[in-house]
């Protein structure tokens, strides 16, 4: 019963709100990664991004009743918990050696 | 007996391949033991294939070894042509082959090189057979290339020596020439006729058109200019007597110089049916003849004067070939190879017996000490010069006939050539063996006639160039000049004699007096007056200078050939090569380095900086797909 009430009150919000909503996340989660310096502000900003494609994956799939789209998002959530725990493991590893983790320190790569 | 022909060239490969992989350590009397024994195993066989082939009716036989090249239209078995031509050659090459084995035993004793020296002659042996025994132009063209191998090896036998060095690359450079024009000559016959066996080719050749017949038959000579040493690539021959005198007596005097007669008997239908190309060999070999007799009077050397004897005689056969005297020509082909042989050898055991000294000027007097090495000389000296009744009279004189019929100007060529023959001929026997020695002391004291596997050789030779003429005697001396009749089966058109008993007669009568003339002229100079060969070029009349340079032709090919092309060479090195290949490939490694050294500015290592970027660039993309 509010299951059908929920759809029925998404449903009636109209889709462009929620493209809006995820675009405007999207591009808070990308000038994040962009601007800021530390490591794990970066990584919730890409956690940020990802949900805002989430998001928008959901809305599309209530509005077209196909739940594929949903499948797509316990994907992503799934790799986004494994991504997230491989990076802030080598973050810490990162942050034992060099004691920053901050990004502009780590421009190692360069060699 | 005749399947049994593979046999002929298979001993010889035997005797190399045993003597390269072991000879050094199996000591020098099995080395050469082993080696000797192998051509004599294939002189046994090619005797009894001569005798069998005069019990056949049709006198040729093809014996099918293998199935060798089988490509589409290109089919060409390995397979063997025994005929009359090609068993005369085999006997010429196993037998004084085997002779010069042995002789060699004894003259290479000292050489540290024993071993390897048998083996080089072994695989010479084995490559000539190949090239007289294939039954197709492909075949003759392998051992034609393997005889120059190794001659190339056998010149540079000494290869510690700079100058013999040169001697043996100039040969197989001059080689090189002739060997492009027969190669351009067999490609011509393929186009033209679609296979290279001779059978085919042969029955098949009037269907080309003359001037293609005078194009193959002109291409092959070139490839008897080189090997067989005519003008104008005669110039290595001389220089190829750097080798040991075993190399020159067999492969510069007896042998591999022979082949291009061999080739041009073989293929003499395109000669026969080309007026322009038989006179182009008429005249090159008269030219050859005359030259080189020229310069053989004036050499010093030993070795050379029998050089230029062999240029000149290899010319006159060439003349008999230009005339149609085909079977004359083998005829010449066999006494030669019994003479000259003999003189080489005997000049070897010469200079054995004088510590390898080679100038005439400073021997003389050399009769009581090898009285063995005079008598054969001496036979072999009255054989070449046209004595009666000895090989080499018969041989030349039944070219002097041919070419009288057919040309009186060549034939006046061919008797001054004559008559220089005898001279410079008796002028190196009188020089070498009578007046007085001109030596050191200490050769003097050393001197010794050689060992008998020297003096064996020499015998056998001997009694072959007394006898060789029987093989041709003329019908004017009652005979029935066998060589022509036996190998009239391969001549395609042969014209009668129609010389008269008494022409005969006269021209002999002449040949005679020709023979004494010069050789009279030499006994007064050399014997009675006493004169000598300048000592130094100094003292020498600037003819003769001219003359004893070998008329500049080395010079003038170098001023003519050598130089321009080194220049060309030099100057493509500098210009093309350095300059423009090597610019542009430095110039394109330049490029990148420089474009590199830009692009690399942009790899900070800074990861906002990289995002940055690829955020920019995602957006890019984004707008430039939805504007497009």
């Amino acid at each position: 019963m509010t299951g059908i009430l929920l759809q029925s009150a998404i449903i009636s919000t109209p889709i462009e709100w929620y493209i809006l909503l995820s675009a405007a996340l999207f591009t808070i989660g990308a000038c994040g990664v962009m601007f800021k310096r530390n490591a794990i502000i970066i990584f919730a900003s890409v956690e940020l991004m990802l949900n805002a494609v989430n998001l928008l994956l959901v809305a599309f799939s209530s509005y077209h009743s196909d739940a594929s789209a949903q499948v797509f998002v316990f994907f992503i959530m799934a790799v986004a918990a494994a991504e997230v725990a491989v990076g802030l493991a080598i973050l810490s590893m990162i942050y034992r050696n060099v004691k920053s983790i901050d990004i502009d320190v780590l421009s190692k790569l360069r060699h | 007996m005749i399947k049994l022909i593979g046999l002929v060239p298979l001993f010889p490969l035997i005797g190399f391949i045993i003597n390269g992989f072991f000879g050094k350590k199996m000591g020098k009397g099995l080395s050469g033991t082993i080696a000797s024994l192998s051509i004599a195993a294939s002189f046994v066989v090619s005797l009894l294939i001569f005798m069998d082939l005069q019990k056949m009716p049709e006198k040729s036989v093809v014996v099918n070894l293998f199935s060798w090249i089988n490509s589409d239209t290109l089919k060409i078995p390995f397979s063997f042509l025994v005929d009359p031509l090609s068993s005369i050659f085999l006997l010429i090459i196993t037998g004084i082959g085997f002779l010069i084995h042995i002789y060699s035993i004894g003259y290479m004793h000292h050489d540290e090189g024993f071993a390897r020296f048998f083996t080089y002659l072994n695989l010479f042996i084995f490559f000539m057979l190949l090239l007289v025994l294939g039954n197709n132009y492909l075949i003759m063209f392998v051992g034609w290339e393997g005889v120059g191998l190794c001659s190339y090896l056998l010149i540079g036998f000494w290869f510690k020596n700079t100058e013999y060095n040169n001697a043996a690359k100039k040969a197989f450079v001059m080689n090189r020439i002739g060997d492009l024009g027969f190669l351009l000559g067999i490609i011509l016959i393929f186009f033209t006729y679609g296979t290279i066996t001779y059978g085919d080719v042969f029955e098949k050749a009037h269907t080309g058109s003359d001037t293609i017949m005078t194009a193959i038959a002109l291409l092959l000579f070139v490839g008897a200019m080189g090997k067989s040493a005519q003008i104008p690539l005669y110039t290595w021959l001389p220089d190829a007597m750097a080798g040991p005198t075993p190399v020159s007596a067999l492969i510069h005097a007896a042998t591999m110089v022979t082949a291009g007669i061999y080739m041009i008997v073989r293929s003499n239908i395109f000669y026969s049916s080309s007026e322009v190309a038989s006179e182009v060999v008429a005249i090159v070999g008269a030219l050859t003849a005359l030259m080189a007799a020229v310069i053989g009077c004036a050499q010093t050397d030993i070795k050379k004067v029998l050089a230029y004897s062999t240029v000149s005689q290899l010319g006159l056969m060439f003349l008999a070939l230009g005339v149609g005297a085909y079977s004359t020509a083998v005829f010449h082909v066999t006494t030669h190879a019994f003479f000259k042989a003999l003189l080489f050898l005997g000049a070897g055991s010469v200079i054995h017996a004088m510590s390898n000294e080679q100038d005439m000027r400073k021997m003389g007097g050399l009769r009581k000490a090898l009285p063995i090495t005079w008598l054969t000389m001496g036979i072999a000296t009255l054989a070449i010069s046209g004595f009666p009744l000895l090989s080499g009279f018969f041989s030349k004189d039944e070219i002097l006939a041919h070419v009288w019929e057919e040309n009186k100007i060549l034939w006046i060529v061919a008797t001054l050539t004559s008559l220089l023959t005898a001279f410079y001929m008796f002028r190196m026997f009188i020089l070498t063996f009578h007046t007085n020695f001109r030596g050191t002391a200490e050769q003097k004291h050393h001197l010794h006639e050689s060992p008998k596997s020297m003096t064996i050789p020499l015998i056998v030779l001997a009694i072959l160039s007394l006898a060789g003429g029987l093989l041709g005697l003329p019908e004017a001396f009652h005979g029935n000049n066998w060589i022509s009749g036996y190998l009239s089966p391969i001549i395609a058109h042969r014209s009668p004699s129609t010389l008269s008993h008494e022409t005969e007669y006269m021209l002999m009568g002449i040949a005679t007096l020709v023979f004494i003339c010069g050789a009279y002229t030499a006994y007064n100079v050399y014997q009675k007056s006493k004169v000598l060969p300048a000592a130094s070029e100094k003292d020498m009349r600037p003819s003769e200078r001219f003359i004893y340079h070998k008329f500049k032709v080395d010079e003038f090919y170098n001023a003519v050939i050598t130089r321009p092309l080194n220049g060309i060479s030099v100057a493509f090195h500098k210009f093309v090569e350095s300059d423009l290949i090597d610019g542009l490939v430095n110039g394109v490694g330049t490029m990148v380095k420089w474009l590199s050294g830009v692009i690399r500015q942009l790899q900070t290592g800074n990861i906002g900086f990289y995002i940055f970027s690829m955020v920019l660039g995602v957006v890019a993309i984004i707008f430039w797909s939805v504007l497009k």
